[in-house]
């Protein structure tokens, strides 16, 4: 090869050298690496949401609760506007020009071409305003989304609030995106799946200044939104709002439950607040206030509120030692002013032999002291230990130590101890007894039971032996109702017992039998009930009463706390009759008027302001 | 008559076959990616594939020409020629208009027109005529300062223009001259350092002085196998770095850096080497040693001068270039748009008129530079393999046929139309895939825009025409 022959093929070799990189390069780009199909499909695809509206919730007689109304996002487009009168559109709005300058100045950070929202959830009214004068405002305009409305300020706890996502729900279920609305608590929360409906989307292609192009694949891949579904709830709004009235100057809450069906009719917690406080540009202003007052408005007592029973459970021990043989409704037990052992004694205030209708009548606290350590001491069952797991399991059938309902997400448990806690706190160094464990003969001690469990038992004593699980829900359109619902629940004691406490019940209601809450009689009501003080380390005790009626054939079950409401009979008891009478007659018969006068008047919130009358905003 | 029927009868018809089939694939993919529903006309001159079918029809015309005219006419004229776009060059620097930066450019109505295109072909004939002279010879000084003056003074000008693309083009006349017996050293000194200064930006210090060291070693064994000079290089270059780092250890005396330790340490141990080399009489080692003394000292020099020197606007886009930094709405974006294009073609292509990132607009420039990308996305892996292998075909053609004529000015002439090819082959279609400087040269034949059209046939059919004079010499 003579040298210009090398020369020529020296470039020759370079030229396809650079040929045959460049070929694996295309290779390597075209048919290896798929990163670069996905980013354009990120380049083209836009998908537009088309949200479907959250269903209606209605009240067991068919009264809308819960509607949407529109609501409308400005957004900006920051490529498309013109220089615009800044204070105008801020006048309009009425919001602050600072904030919205720097609303803008991120959307034009974001993008040029994209939408960024500039300012949320403007009312219908201000919507209807500032659309006149839009054409002064070239680049912005409107995306419309719903907000949920109230026809009654009442039952907020109940159903709870709608609100965006936040990051841990996106992550964990890929149906919600960043900016979407969805139940925070409450109703809300636990029907979101059927209240929601489901998303519609329409893919688009844009070009790169995000102006669409047309449908993607002919739309095949697009789907329609589906509205949500409504929902009927068991609430009696009429009876609510009585209750919420009721309370409203005092801390507490009230549950009332229809027995033969686990429908609950009206859950009351005091202080609340009013659902439209969380609604839209609302929630800016109250959320804060709301967190910070020390009432603990946002706090649900109804199923948070964890309370010792008080005397209210003394049913449970007289059924226990009932089942258990261990009692008979004839069986007496003396109280000398209360329970006496050695240095020991659990105050009472009785000098009188007490069997079991009167004990309840009158809430002997000697009596279940006695019923209590005999159920813990009893031979049969071998050592105290075992006497109390066996006690244990037997409170646990009634629905306590968990919780109750399936729809509240925020319920808590109660706590009724193991038998392990008690070996490693007042049992680790010494052999188990029964006397240290007696203030759980009370209600008091270490057990804690939440209004709703409280609430659930006395249904349980109404249905003389089992339960429906709590439950607001009645119908879903277009949807089954949980079966769940409609199984009874029987507790671990034989029903024929429970006939044999109810007679004491009803005595508490009788003045003749010197009863506890004879003072909250309705006449012409035959009810039942049971009064109860439940020790609070933080103040005055708080007033509980439970109750069911009539008593034949009971349509409610109820339980009442009024936080520091002392006694039973002062406040819960009261309270709880003129619910039940209003529930079942529709009205408060004449003498009673006074009655239900004190109960809205008194002030327990305020106590060094006795007029001051904390109403709802 | 009958010398017209000879002339098309010598003309190389398969290139002119390839050049037409590949302004039509051009022309497909230009109406491709400005289509739109509304103007589906294939002859709307209002639209740029209207256009383009216009200027093709004209270049073809220019070809007619060009063929018919004596092919000593381009000999003769050459320097003519030359000169005339010279001027050209030197008139648009004070009534041309600028576009995207450069002033290059000369608009008449809605014809805009780029000397510098035509400097090229200007130059090639020059070039051509200087080297096919009598009394030309690479070794005379002479010689040598009128090539460096045929090859700087459009490329000053052009640079004056502020358009250093278009000028980098004129590297290309290596090859030919190359060809023609300038030492093979300078073409690759021009590659080596190309290669380094890349590399310099691109790989550690230590990892490039390592690979130096390589190649050093690589080409000294090439020459003559000495492993006990080699071994002893490397002794010094440890034995300093040690020296270096135990220094810093005793005296806590704290150097500006690592890399000035190793800077030094290589420094020594090369003109060790040298030393070394006088003393065993060995002139290959010092040559060497040399090339790695100057190729440490060019790359630190370069990471100095591109940390202190540079705008950070023109480090962004060398870095770009580089792959050093990712950045897809900044400095990259066009590239990375581009990338995305290519990329998403996949093996078969999205098919005729489906391509959704150049039809939406993602890519920049897509009818002009990057054309490229719409064969990329439209019709895939097999697309531009096709595309690729039919530049690659016709430069390899041109370069078979320069050989075989018989005149220096037209063999010369040849290899330069078949290097500008590839150059702007390979600038353009590397700028789409990442492999390439983004500077705004044009895909011949695909690219919309007849200035580059004419361009490239005008340069072509002349080679045709020189060609086609040899065959007829022959009967």
């Amino acid at each position: 090869m003579d040298r210009n022959t090398k020369r020529k093929n020296i470039i020759i070799l370079l030229f396809l050298i650079v040929g045959f990189i460049y070929l694996i390069k295309l290779f390597s780009l075209q048919v290896l690496n798929k990163t670069y199909k996905h980013s354009a499909t990120r380049n083209v695809l836009r998908e537009v949401i088309d949200f479907p509206s959250r269903g209606l919730i209605y009240d067991r007689n068919g009264e809308l609760l819960v509607y949407n109304q529109a609501s409308y996002d400005l957004l900006i487009t920051p490529g498309e506007t013109s220089p615009f009168d800044t204070t105008l559109l801020c006048s309009i709005l009425e919001i602050n020009k600072h904030d919205f300058i720097g609303e803008v100045k991120k959307a034009h950070k974001y993008s040029r071409f994209k939408p960024s929202i500039v300012v949320k959830q403007l009312s219908s009214e201000k919507y209807a305003l500032l659309q006149e004068k839009m054409y002064k405002f070239p680049g912005f305009y409107f995306h419309t989304r719903t907000l949920r409305c109230y026809n009654h300020n009442n039952a907020a706890h109940v159903l709870g609030y709608v609100g965006e996502v936040n990051n841990s729900v996106i992550q964990k279920d890929n149906y919600y995106k960043q900016g979407d609305y969805i139940g925070i608590t409450g109703l809300e929360r636990a029907y979101e799946k059927e209240l929601r409906g489901e998303k519609g989307v329409s893919f688009f292609l844009v070009d790169v200044h995000n102006r669409i192009k047309g449908s993607y694949e002919n739309g095949r891949l697009d789907t329609n939104s589906v509205k949500g579904k409504n929902i009927h709830i068991s609430i009696d709004t009429e009876l609510q709002a009585y209750g919420e009235k009721l309370m409203q100057n005092m801390a507490g809450s009230i549950v009332a439950i229809e027995p033969s069906t686990g429908e609950i009719l009206c859950m009351v917690s005091s202080p609340s607040y009013n659902p439209e406080q969380l609604v839209g540009r609302n929630r800016i202003s109250y959320f804060p206030k709301l967190v910070a007052d020390t009432l603990l408005p946002l706090f649900n007592r109804a199923v948070q509120a964890q309370y010792p029973p008080g005397s209210t459970f003394k049913m449970v021990h007289a059924l226990i030692g009932l089942h258990e043989n261990i009692i008979t409704p004839y069986t007496t037990f003396h109280c000398a002013m209360g329970y006496h052992v050695g240095n020991f004694s659990q105050a009472c205030h009785h000098n009188r032999d007490f069997r079991l209708s009167g004990s309840i009548a009158q809430s002997c606290n000697a009596y279940y002291t006695n019923v209590f350590r005999k159920i813990l001491d009893e031979p049969k069952f071998g050592g105290t230990k075992n006497g109390y797991e066996i006690w244990r399991n037997h409170v646990v059938s009634f629905g306590f130590s968990r919780k109750v309902t399936h729809e509240l997400h925020e319920e808590l448990n109660g706590f009724i101890p193991t038998s392990d806690y008690f070996q490693n706190n007042l049992f680790r160094y010494s052999r188990w007894r029964s006397l240290p464990l007696v203030s759980i003969a009370i209600g008091q001690g270490e057990i804690l039971t939440t209004p709703i469990q409280m609430a659930n038992y006395t249904a349980i004593l109404a249905n003389r032996g089992y339960y429906y699980t709590p439950h607001f829900i009645m119908e879903i359109e277009g949807d089954e109702v949980d079966t769940l619902y409609k199984e009874k629940h029987f507790t671990s004691i034989d029903t024929v017992h429970y006939e044999k406490i109810i007679e004491g019940m009803e005595w508490v209601m009788d003045s003749e039998k010197e009863g506890t809450a004879a003072d909250s009689r309705i006449p012409g009501i035959a009810m039942c009930g049971k009064t109860g003080t439940a020790e609070n380390p933080h103040g005055p005790e708080h007033s509980t009463f439970i109750a069911f009626a009539p008593k034949e054939k009971p349509v409610i079950a109820i339980s009442v706390y009024v936080e520091n409401g002392k006694w039973g009979n002062l406040y819960a008891a009261p309270i709880a009759s003129l619910i039940v009478e209003k529930y079942i007659t529709g009205d408060i018969q004449k003498s009673r008027k006074n009655l239900e006068k004190r109960m809205m008047e008194t002030n327990l919130l305020y106590p060094d302001k006795p007029n001051y009358i904390r109403y709802k905003e | 008559m009958r010398q017209q029927q000879n002339i098309w009868y010598n003309v190389d018809w398969l290139t002119v076959f390839i050049i037409l089939l590949m302004m039509l694939l051009g022309w497909l993919n230009i109406y491709s990616s400005v289509f739109n529903e509304e103007h589906s006309s294939i002859f709307d001159l209002s639209q740029r594939y209207g256009k383009q079918l216009l200027w093709i029809g004209l270049s073809f015309i220019i070809g007619v020409i060009i063929i018919n005219i004596d092919s000593k006419f381009f000999v003769a004229f050459s320097y003519l020629i030359y000169g005339f776009f010279i001027a050209l060059l030197v008139i648009v620097l004070f009534f041309g208009k600028e576009i995207n930066g450069a002033r290059s450019w000369f608009v008449i109505g809605s014809f805009a027109f780029q000397p510098s295109e035509f400097a090229k072909f200007a130059t090639a004939l020059a070039l051509a005529k200087l080297i096919s002279s009598y009394n030309f010879n690479f070794s005379n000084w002479n010689s040598q300062l009128k090539l460096l003056a045929v090859v700087s003074i459009p490329v000053l000008l052009i640079i004056l223009q502020n358009d250093v693309g278009s000028a980098l083009v004129f590297m290309v006349f290596l090859i030919p001259l190359f060809r023609e017996g300038l030492s093979g050293l300078i073409l690759f000194f021009v590659l080596f350092f190309v290669l380094v200064f890349v590399f310099s930006l691109v790989i550690e210090p230590l990892v490039l002085l390592l690979l130096l060291l390589a190649f050093a070693f690589v080409i000294y064994l090439a020459i003559k196998k000495s492993w006990r000079s080699i071994g002893f290089g490397l002794l010094v270059l440890i034995g300093t770095s040690l020296l270096v780092w135990l220094y810093t250890l005793v005296f806590k005396k704290v150097f500006p850096g690592f890399y000035y330790i190793l800077f030094r340490a290589s420094i020594l141990s090369g003109m060790a080497m040298i030393l070394l080399s006088f003393y065993k009489r060995k002139p290959q080692l010092r040559l060497i040693s040399s090339i790695f003394i100057i190729s440490v000292l060019f790359s630190f020099s370069v990471d100095f001068a591109f940390e202190n020197i540079l705008g950070s606007h023109q480090q962004d886009r060398i870095n770009n270039l580089l792959g050093l930094e990712y950045d897809p709405l900044g400095a990259g974006y066009n590239v990375n748009q581009s990338k995305i294009a290519i990329g998403s073609g996949g093996f078969g292509g999205k098919g005729f008129l489906k391509g959704t990132q150049t039809k939406y607009d993602f890519v920049p420039e897509q009818s002009t530079d990057f054309i490229f990308c719409t064969v990329g996305e439209e019709w895939g892996f097999v697309g531009t393999t096709v595309i690729l292998c039919l530049f690659f075909f016709l430069v390899v053609r041109l370069i078979l046929l320069a050989e075989k004529q018989r005149s220096v000015f037209s063999r010369f002439y040849g290899y330069s139309v078949a290097s500008v090819l590839f150059f702007h082959v390979a600038v353009n279609i590397g700028m789409t895939i990442g492999l390439a400087p983004v500077i705004g040269i044009p895909l011949p034949f695909f690219s919309y825009g007849g200035s580059s059209l004419w361009f490239f046939s005008i340069l072509i059919f002349v080679f045709l025409r020189l060609d086609a004079n040899r065959l007829d010499q022959l009967h």
